[in-house]
């Protein structure tokens, strides 16, 4: 039996206030193969650390368990531990003992008595374990960025300026995302465009990017450093090598339909770029609307081209690339309003939502800039922004905080008053949450400088009141119902995730959260890994956040895919199946189930008395092989064992756990 | 033996895939969600790592309950290993229906690495029901 050593941590007093250490560490000295047990009030810190070492040589330990926070926290500090040592890394065995006993358990002795058997469990596994190896892979020296919005902006051109080749996947027809339909941002009252436009060009012009527009991603498979993905580049009907991008047809186009980057507050045509200053700035059909493909008449645009660009005979064209790291970078949706019917919107031209008011503000926008009723074309004296609407809202909306809307509505305020000289804006909050540099004194210079009335209550109606509109509220620091004739309503509605997120996620093998924003590794310390390693998270994809938290969270995912394509080989994980190929028999069951193609079949040829004989086995391709281990319950005769997680192991698991 | 204090104290051993379930568990003593002490968790890469035979050695060893817990479907780490496990799992639950195991002590459950409440909800739900039924004494071997 191999010498065990068990370590028990208190973790501060995380584990030590309701598992009884001392008990432990006497239950663990009698368990079968161990040879040693220690304690410490820390086992990851450098002390904790130094006590398994020091016990591995002079206790000459094969085997280590250490019982203590989950393995998702701190398997790899203690493989590493232990590899310190000398020991293989995969000779250690962790307990979880604090998120899954005494995090959840409040009896001391019960937990204490659960403790013991999870470290049982733990022990009889280790004593299982084998030495796994590593292999080395190559890398894929390539990058891919979903999402052309500041935050893949960011990343691409940072892990371009690294020196490595990036492909730019956006699903419009141009890149710019969210920020390219702002007017200006807080708290510099920068002018958005001025400062996303250059780097929309920047990517354009770099020799290092690849811009993929109005694509989409159809499947990714591999693994880090060598994802092997496909990417559908829709059909544009414009062919980019010949159009310069004049404009004319986009003139010509009969077919309106409402703008998408506008919000419906202006048509575009059926040829179209999103904005004026989109990259690449060439149209693309919409061919949902385009009369030629609805009604097979028309062809103007093909007509005026001066290029000869347009071509109706594209069709979608997939193409498949290898890349060695991803980063995810696709943005979010403002929330729809469908069932909040008490704020009138849908029911109210004058009703709008943050966003929309964005676009009034913006010069290059539906009023070019001046702030007018959409019901009458003149500007609203009284405006109301309502904050909140489908956020910190457990009941219809989402729990949780938008994070923007306080500052965005600081801002219209104040650009309302800028804009409208007269004009009196009207906020009501439920709290107004400003944390951020130079945040809270923007927020004062609203109310201070411009004289923005702030009104702490949730607003119960909006009334249509002939042409304008009654809010009804109530002020929840005087307790008096408020009655405010406003001509204008502008709803801060909440950040979504955006749709499709779910979707994506599944594709890319990440997580998402109950509101479909990608997980990151780890809340605190790991926040733009995900689990699957190799793909990165940027921007509001993983939630809600402002514009420099954004751009912050890119530079360091481009900073992670740098780290990674910088290598020279990677390490694959040595947890792969593997076959015994005198039990197997060839009839492939593990193949079907092999969800990475890493099973094919191999001829052996034996001697069997005088004869050769050919045999058919399984063989498993260590590189591709994942060790999610469904080849070992299809596998009839038992042949077929994943290392780390082997029948052997998890049966004595089952034995020592049930005790 | 689990430890008895007043009345039955079921053993329920639940395999957790590491993905999400096992994550849902982490998740539900991070937001410290509590539940009985009787679950005791098995860590596998998938729930599709699941052998039968390791439900019916549980049974045979004791426990009172057995819970294999994945992601849900369409959210498998490995693509395909959650649906395995739901097809093989529906047969060895008729399978141990017919050897006189009542149905609510095996059970299939998909829990996201987000659903720590999930988590103990049904760990609470699940121990309830099994401590109902007393203990397993169909299966277990005679000691």
């Amino acid at each position: 039996m191999k010498r065990t050593g068990v370590f028990i941590c208190w973790c501060g007093s995380n584990i030590a206030a309701t598992v009884d250490i001392e008990l432990a560490v006497a239950a663990a000295k009698n368990m079968p193969g161990v040879v040693f047990a220690d304690q410490n009030k820390y086992m990851c810190s450098e002390i904790g650390q130094e006590i398994i070492k020091e016990a591995i040589r002079s206790h000459r330990l094969e085997r280590v368990v250490v019982a203590s926070c989950s393995p998702r926290m701190h398997e790899n500090t203690f493989r590493k531990t232990v590899a310190a040592a000398g020991l293989n890394p995969y000779f250690l065995e962790i307990a979880n003992v604090r998120e899954q006993c005494s995090w959840v358990h409040k009896d001391k002795e019960t937990a204490t008595a659960k403790a013991i058997a999870l470290i049982r469990t733990a022990v009889a596994k280790a004593l299982r374990n084998e030495a796994l190896f590593a292999s080395e892979l190559p890398i894929e020296r390539r990058a891919l960025v979903i999402g052309g919005g500041i935050a893949g902006i960011q990343a691409a051109l940072d892990i371009a300026d690294s020196g490595f080749v990036v492909d730019l996947v956006e699903k419009e027809p141009s890149i710019g995302g969210r920020m390219a339909q702002l007017d200006k941002t807080f708290p510099t009252l920068d002018c958005s465009a001025c400062i996303l436009t250059p780097k929309m060009v920047e990517v354009a012009q770099s020799e290092k990017i690849t811009l993929f527009t109005y694509a989409e991603i159809e499947k990714v498979e591999g693994y880090v450093g060598n994802f092997t993905v496909t990417v559908r580049n829709r059909a544009r009907s414009v062919d980019m090598s010949k159009c310069t991008g004049c404009g004319d047809c986009m003139l010509k186009c009969p077919v309106k339909v409402d703008s998408e980057f506008d919000l419906g507050l202006v048509k575009r045509r059926a040829i179209y770029t999103p904005f004026p200053q989109a990259v690449p700035n060439k149209p693309a059909i919409d061919r949902e609307h385009c009369r030629w493909f609805t009604e097979n008449k028309c062809r103007v645009c093909e007509k005026i081209c001066p290029a000869g660009a347009i071509d109706y005979s594209q069709e979608d064209e997939l193409m498949t690339v290898k890349y060695g790291a991803i980063v995810a970078a696709t943005g979010f949706d403002p929330k729809k309003l469908g069932n909040y019917g008490e704020y009138a919107y849908g029911k109210h031209p004058d009703v709008l939502t943050s966003l929309e008011f964005e676009r009034l503000l913006n010069a290059s926008g539906p009023t070019a800039g001046k702030i007018l009723r959409p019901s009458n074309g003149r500007p609203p004296k009284n405006v109301a922004f309502i904050q909140c609407v489908g956020s910190r809202d457990k009941a219809k909306g989402n729990p949780y905080c938008a994070k923007v809307c306080c500052m965005y509505t600081a801002k219209h305020a104040i650009l309302l008053c800028e804009k409208v000289p007269g004009a009196r804006p009207f906020v009501f909050y439920i709290d107004v949450r400003t944390p951020g540099k130079d945040y809270e004194e923007f927020y004062n210079r609203a109310y201070e400088e411009y004289g923005a009335t702030y009104i702490k209550g949730n607003v119960s109606k909006v009334f249509p009141d002939g042409d304008k509109l009654l809010v009804r509220s109530v002020d929840a620091l005087s307790g008096a119902l408020v009655e405010l004739e406003v001509e204008m309503v502008v709803l801060a509605n909440s950040v979504d995730a955006r749709a499709g997120a779910k979707e994506l996620a599944q594709k890319l093998s990440i997580t998402t959260n109950a509101f479909n924003f990608f997980n990151e590794a780890h809340p605190k310390l790991r926040p733009v890994e995900t689990h699957t390693a190799g793909i990165f998270l940027a921007g509001t994809c993983q939630g809600p956040k402002d514009i420099p938290e954004t751009v912050a969270q890119a530079s360091a995912a481009a900073m992670k895919v740098t780290a990674l394509l910088g290598k020279d080989s990677l390490l694959s994980t040595p947890t792969v199946a593997e076959v015994d190929e005198k039990l197997c028999t060839g009839d492939m069951s593990c193949l079907v189930v092999c969800p990475y193609g890493a099973i094919s079949e191999k001829i052996l040829e034996e001697r069997r008395g005088r004869e050769t004989v050919r045999r058919k086995v399984a063989e498993v391709n260590m590189v591709l092989c994942q060790g999610c281990g469904a080849c070992t319950v299809a596998c009839r005769p038992g042949a077929i064992n994943l290392k780390g997680f082997t029948n052997e192991q998890i049966m004595a698991e089952v034995e020592a756990i049930c005790l | 033996m689990p430890v008895t204090r007043e009345g039955f104290e079921p053993l329920i051993v639940a395999f957790c895939c590491n993905w999400c379930s096992y994550a849902g568990a982490d998740l539900a003593g991070t937001s410290r969600q509590p539940y009985p002490s009787n679950v005791r968790v098995i860590r596998v890469p998938c729930s599709g790592r699941v052998n039968p035979s390791f439900i019916i050695r549980a049974f045979q060893r004791g426990a009172d309950g057995v819970l294999v817990a994945g992601c849900h479907p369409g959210d498998c780490h490995y693509h395909s290993g959650n649906y395995h496990a739901r097809r093989r799992f529906t047969i060895l639950k008729q399978l141990l229906e017919y050897l006189g195991i009542e149905p609510e002590r095996f059970q299939v459950r998909w829990i996201s690495g987000s659903e720590g409440a999930k988590f103990s909800a049904v760990m609470n739900e699940l121990t309830e029901n099994v401590r109902k039924l007393g203990q397993n004494r169909k299966l277990r071997d005679a000691r």
